[in-house]
């Protein structure tokens, strides 16, 4: 099976991609828009937030500055599909690999390292806590905080609006919303927050890089999908932390496949994407399935 | 007063398909009108008033509304005077959310949304005071999602929420045609007693000439986007099927037998 520390990284990592899966779900289950924006706005995240860091900007300040720079982004790609009509998927595939230039200007190069530079695990480790658990424990806090938030603003007005967007856009637009803000309004936080969730990252493995971004949306579709089945997705706050927990069993899922060793084979972290891919693939099409036997 | 002058609108313009859906439109709707309008398919009914709602934008001419132009508002934006319902019972409210959430949006028509909590419990007061007019139960049932209810109970939802907010006018496309004859006689029963009450100008599309007869003030009928017959008042009132049909030949002279709306 696995270590005690495998399984500490595992959660960390859960948590930590967990709030870039709390974007996804926003555009992919609140808004009905698959978002590959992602894949960009990720690095895009570790990028800001490194560059910030290596010019002595404080790094939980970075952390904003990363997504707003997010926001942006996702603000681009909604402008693109809603003034300019281009169709939901095709505009964030523009912006995302307009985004793989953007990122390598705003790091002059493809990777930045934060090697020695301050984070914002410092003040915990700081406090006394071993270093393999600060990270979990502030992501932990961090990410669930959020999904509280985010809970919190689908009750509100305009985070109604936002569901009814996703829900019956004909409808809501006779109930005088306009629908292209909201639109533009929802992929850009959901971007904000997996920016914030790709300089936290970078901060917690030392480094950016412009590839760290490859395969965000499958990975994100995959936890949402995951936590949706094993906790159920009835109301608004059991869907949001059942997505939070289904990074977390995704996370542990491929700290497994990767242990696993069957003969002389093993699993490669390159493999990663495939697997996740086929594990959407699988989950996509169960409920077809199921209906026909 | 709603004015539309000279509208016409061009679905694709310029191709092979080009179909001339409105031609040259001028109509005149009064403050408290309640216009039944019949057509056969294809005449430019539902066309008519989805230029009236700004589903989308006529090819030629002007709205006023109150004086004011508001030809090339978007739909969202004229909402605010709009009330509008769906032949579609599934078009009008939202599957996934409760009764009050999707009346609660309803009741924000032609306000900004704000971050203020979604569903009050002030709201909650006046929802349950509405859903008890209809006699269906639904006001022991705020939290249930839409989804749930028959498509008869959606409707009439559906006529709650248009009308929460006065609308200047109320748009109703075929709005009891995808409902069994019992549940559409209760929504238009409903429709008449929410309109007389509310004295709101009205635009209902039907292809029931009973119907037609019936309800309302006036008749306009259309015929390949044009208004062939508009009567009002003490003519109204005396008006059969029989007589209907006869007006219609006589003003076209053409063949109309084939025609769904001639089933009655």
């Amino acid at each position: 099976m696995i270590s005690y520390y495998a399984l500490i990284g595992a959660v960390e990592q859960g948590f930590v991609y967990g709030i870039m899966v709390l974007g996804v779900y926003l555009t992919f289950r609140i808004l009905d828009f698959p978002d590959l924006t992602v894949d960009g706005s990720l690095p895009l995240g570790a990028a800001i937030s490194a560059v910030a860091i290596t010019h002595g900007i404080n790094p939980f300040l970075s952390l904003f500055l990363a997504m707003g720079g997010g926001f942006l982004a996702g603000v681009v790609t909604g402008i693109l599909n809603t003034k300019l009509k281009i169709l939901h998927l095709l505009a964030s595939i523009l912006t995302m690999i307009s985004l793989y230039s953007i990122n390598i200007r705003i790091m002059s190069g493809p990777n930045v390292s934060l090697l020695g530079a301050k984070t914002v695990l410092d003040p915990l480790i700081e406090l006394g806590f071993p270093g393999y658990l600060a990270a979990p424990i502030l992501f932990g806090v961090l990410a669930t905080f959020l999904t509280v938030i985010i809970i919190l603003f689908l009750y509100t007005e305009i985070g109604q609006a936002m569901l009814a967007t996703g829900d019956n856009p004909k409808m809501v637009i006779s109930q005088g919303v306009n629908t292209d803000n909201i639109i533009i309004l929802g992929v850009g936080l959901s971007n904000g927050l997996v920016a914030l969730s790709g300089g936290l990252i970078a901060q917690n493995q030392g480094a950016a890089d412009v590839n760290m971004g490859v395969g965000t949306i499958v990975a994100g579709l995959a936890s949402v999908i995951v936590g949706e089945t094993i906790l159920g997705d009835k109301s608004i706050p059991q869907a949001c932390f059942a997505v939070l927990i289904g990074s977390i069993v995704y996370r542990l899922a491929i700290a497994l496949a990767l242990g696993l060793k069957i003969g002389s084979f093993s699993f490669a972290p390159s493999d990663l994407n495939l697997i996740t891919a086929i594990l959407v693939v699988l989950a996509l099409i169960a409920p077809k399935l199921k209906k026909k036997f | 007063m709603i004015i539309l002058k000279n509208i016409s609108k061009y679905f694709n313009k310029g191709s092979v398909n080009q179909v001339l859906a409105l031609n040259n439109i001028n109509l005149q709707i009064k403050k408290g009108d309640f216009i039944t309008v019949i057509g056969s398919n294809g005449a430019g009914k539902s066309t008519l008033l989805n230029c009236l709602a700004g589903s989308f934008l006529p090819s030629h001419g002007q709205i006023l509304f109150n004086q004011q132009d508001i030809t090339n508002w978007p739909e969202y934006k004229r909402a605010k005077f709009v009330g509008r319902v769906f032949q579609d019972p599934l078009l009008g409210t939202c599957a996934s959310m409760s009764i009050e959430q999707n009346m609660a949006l309803a009741l924000r028509r032609g306000k900004t949304r704000t971050l203020a909590l979604g569903v009050t419990s002030k709201d909650r007061v006046i929802f349950k005071e509405l859903l008890a007019k209809l006699g269906l139960s639904l006001e022991n049932r705020l939290a249930d999602k839409v989804g749930l209810l028959s498509g008869g109970q959606r409707q009439a939802l559906t006529m709650l929420m248009a009308t929460m907010v006065r609308p200047e006018i109320l748009l109703l496309d075929e709005h009891t045609a995808a409902l069994d004859p019992k549940t559409a006689q209760h929504i238009l029963r409903l429709t008449e007693e929410i309109v007389n009450e509310q004295h709101l100008t009205t635009l209902m599309v039907t292809h029931n000439m009973h119907q037609a007869i019936q309800l309302g003030n006036r008749l306009i009928m259309l015929h390949r986007g044009e208004v062939i017959f508009d009567i009002h008042g003490e003519e109204k009132y005396k008006l059969t099927v029989q007589e209907l049909l006869s007006r219609f030949y006589e003003l076209r002279g053409e063949e109309f037998s084939s025609d769904k709306m001639l089933l009655i």
